[in-house]
């Protein structure tokens, strides 16, 4: 099946793309712009239309990414997760595709659900929502820089690790 | 101790060093005959 590995690797790229196109927008313009427009009370607009649409396709960018890299791996998805079989590479890049995943849905949107009130919250759980919310997203940059490193040269450049 | 994920510069030199670390994991400890 060429043509599905062709097309899953295809949706890996666009969609990895957007997603770690769209962390990489939230911390490094979005952070900032914020902040400025909070202090000259300009930033309702960022707040009502760009966050809750930025956040829609960078957590369903997040899933297609990861379903295409599993639909791309193939028969190799049980080596590359346990790190055998010349996989290891790939594999790391798996992994941490995976953590970032998980990071996304499980501390990042629903933190984010509160900081943009559509959850119920305090302003104490606010302030603990956006702190969370932010060093999880810094964390998946810090997680996309190996990630990047590993999916770009873990299977297609095996002489990089001595294959 | 500031948190160095508070600075870009901190996340992307956090992210670089896991880079190097996750790297020669790789090539030193689980490829084998690499």
């Amino acid at each position: 099946m060429d043509i599905g590995l062709a097309l899953a690797r295809w949706v890996h790229f666009m969609a990895g793309i957007m997603w770690v196109g769209l962390l990489y927008y939230f911390n490094f313009v979005q952070v900032a712009a914020l902040k400025a427009a909070t202090a000259d009370g300009s930033n309702a607009g960022i707040t009502r239309h760009v966050v809750p649409r930025a956040l829609f396709y960078f957590r369903w960018a997040a899933v297609v990414t990861w379903l295409a890299g599993a639909a791309l791996l193939g028969d190799q998805f049980v080596n590359a997760f346990t790190l055998s079989k010349g996989m290891a590479g790939i594999g790391v890049g798996a992994w941490l595709g995976t953590i970032m995943l998980f990071n996304v849905w499980v501390l990042i949107w629903p933190n984010q659900q509160k900081i943009l009130g559509l959850k119920p919250a305090t302003d104490e759980q606010k302030a603990s929502a956006r702190r969370i919310a932010f060093l999880t997203s810094r964390a998946n940059v810090v997680l996309s820089m190996p990630l990047l490193f590993f999916m770009a040269g873990g299977w297609s450049h095996r002489g990089l690790f001595g294959l | 101790m500031k948190n160095p994920l508070d600075s870009l510069w901190g996340t992307v030199i956090c992210g670089l060093i896991l880079t190097a670390i996750l790297y020669a994991l790789v090539k030193n400890v689980l490829t084998p005959g690499a």
